[in-house]
């Protein structure tokens, strides 16, 4: 496990329940500076909101998450805002304003937060859009674009104010095997060069193998296991094996419970009132 | 209720004490949301007074004539468009058209992430997207109301001058006289005090969406129905406070 340098991210005994079901449950790990943390796991494991936890847009049950030192889980809106300036975060959609075109999308950081002018942030636009390879697409409205464009945008625009730490939800998926290698290997520029920490959560195991610095699996809440990629590929854990070989069969469940999706949506349980009539018949 | 608000407060702090901490709103957007709600809904607001100028005044002239009292009709027009009609109707169009878009489109984007991703940014949803929206409103809803009124007036006019034979420097003259400053002030703070209850409501609505296309729909029409009643109920109480309580 990489040791050196500063530690960017501590969680810490991270429990989140949504009524009576853990989604997280004791969840504890680090991020050093420079490091690409990982993290898989099945649809509905609880990723999706464990990056929620990190990037302080949900509040733990308990446990503590800090980021570059300081801890968010009880900061106040303002101080979290602070904070935000620090990092980058890519949307598993993209989330571009729809209203806006590409170039404003990502000038808006710029604007809101420095007091760079317009031809200024005009060539800072023009630099981002050329990393994610969509030169020339300044005046296209996000509803003009497609769903790997608009992530590669998203990207763009999570990089605006040069963050220290990027969070991305799902970065590759939608997207080609070309872009996908082309959003890896700019991932890698901007760790190995730029010593940029990332923490991405996907479950696209070539694209994982191929940027990370250290894994984490998450499965039923906690975490399964955690290493280099070396010691993932080499896990004898069962659930790992049939995680990043795609196997159907094996220790994973392939269905969750319907009450435990619905918890987990946080939707109170409908009655299917179609069932009873369709079965009727059969129980009267 | 309690969302409602908290986001009341939190405008408050970004109009009244945020531009004191350095953190001045921006002039463009506002100017954005002026156009949208304010310059695009004229035509339908005009066409909305003008009917309404020339129901008052038919209805007026049926009443007043069997008591011979037709010079009146212009007092009754003017009145009733200033202090009731002007404001009230034009909030309803308001509502129909602005309040209800706000609502879908602060919903759409909720359930996009982008509401997130703005917070993400660090970019405050409410000084955002909610104070351009909430200024344009109450600049431009007692705006609309003084155009609809004008508009109205003229409604009146036409009947008048073609269907009852009024000369027009009588018309305007009796209107005039008829109204105090009082009438049109009172009809401005309603409107106002309707712009606030619109454009809250309808914010309030759209950031809250949940559950995807289906809620966007359902938050649309609940701001709608909601708007429409607090400011019908609150038309009634300021028209106690303004004329009924002295």
């Amino acid at each position: 496990m990489n040791a050196n340098g500063e530690t960017l991210i501590e969680v810490e005994h991270l429990v989140r329940r949504f009524g009576d079901r853990a989604v997280l449950d004791d969840i504890s790990f680090n991020v050093h500076r420079g490091e690409t943390l990982v993290i898989m796991g099945g649809s509905g494991c609880g990723k999706s909101t464990l990056l929620r936890h990190m990037i302080g847009s949900m509040k733990p049950t308990s446990g503590t998450v800090k980021l570059f030192g300081k801890e968010i889980t009880a900061m106040k809106e303002r101080e979290i805002e602070r904070v935000r300036l620090r990092f980058g975060m890519l949307f598993q959609s993209g989330a571009l304003l729809a209203s806006l075109t590409v170039g404003e999308n990502i000038a808006l950081p710029l604007l809101q937060h420095t007091d760079k002018s317009g031809d200024e942030i005009e060539e800072i636009v023009k630099q981002k859009l050329q990393m994610v390879g969509l030169t020339g697409f300044e005046d296209l409205k996000p509803g003009e674009i497609s769903g790997g464009m608009k992530k590669r945008v998203g990207l763009a625009r999570a990089l605006a104010l040069d963050p220290e730490l990027l969070f991305s939800d799902e970065p590759t998926s939608g997207l080609d095997p070309i872009m996908t290698a082309v959003v890896d290997q700019l991932t890698l520029n901007l760790t190995k060069g730029s010593h940029m920490t990332a923490v991405v959560v996907s479950h696209d195991m070539t694209s994982a193998f191929r940027i990370a610095t250290r894994m984490i699996m998450l499965g039923h809440g906690s975490i399964v296991a955690q290493g280099t990629p070396d010691e993932i590929r080499n896990s004898p854990n069962p659930e790992v094996q049939q995680f990043i070989h795609g196997q159907p069969d094996g220790p994973i469940p392939l269905n969750v419970s319907q009450e435990e999706h619905k918890d987990h949506q946080h939707v109170r349980p409908r009655p299917f009132l179609g069932a009873r009539f369709r079965f009727h018949h059969k129980h009267p | 209720m309690k969302n409602y608000l908290q986001l009341n407060l939190s405008l408050l702090y970004w109009i009244l004490i945020a531009p004191f901490t350095g953190q001045f709103f921006k002039i463009a957007p506002i100017f954005r949301q002026m156009v949208f709600i304010g310059v695009r809904a004229a035509p339908m607001v005009a066409l909305t007074a003008f009917s309404v100028g020339v129901t008052l005044a038919m209805q007026a002239a049926h009443s007043l004539q069997s008591l011979g009292a037709e010079m009146y009709i212009p007092d009754l027009v003017m009145i009733t468009l200033l202090r009731e009609m002007g404001p009230v109707l034009i909030a309803v169009i308001v509502i129909g058209r602005s309040g209800s878009a706000v609502a879908a489109e602060l919903g759409t984007m909720k359930v996009s992430e982008e509401i997130e991703a703005l917070e993400v940014m660090a970019i405050n949803p409410v000084q955002y997207l909610v104070v351009p929206r909430f200024i344009a409103m109450l600049v431009m809803l007692p705006a609309l109301t003084i155009f609809g009124n004008y508009i109205g007036i003229l409604g009146g006019w036409a009947v008048c001058r073609f269907a009852l034979n009024f000369n027009t420097a009588g018309y305007v003259l009796r209107a005039l006289e008829s109204a105090d400053t009082w009438d049109l002030y009172s009809g401005m703070i309603k409107s106002a005090v309707f712009a606030w209850i619109i454009i809250t409501i309808a914010c309030n609505a759209g950031l809250n969406v949940e559950g995807g296309a289906e809620g966007v729909g359902q938050a649309t029409t609940g701001s709608v129905v909601q708007a429409l009643l607090a400011m019908l109920v609150m038309n009634a109480v300021l028209t106690g406070i303004f004329f009924f309580s002295a």
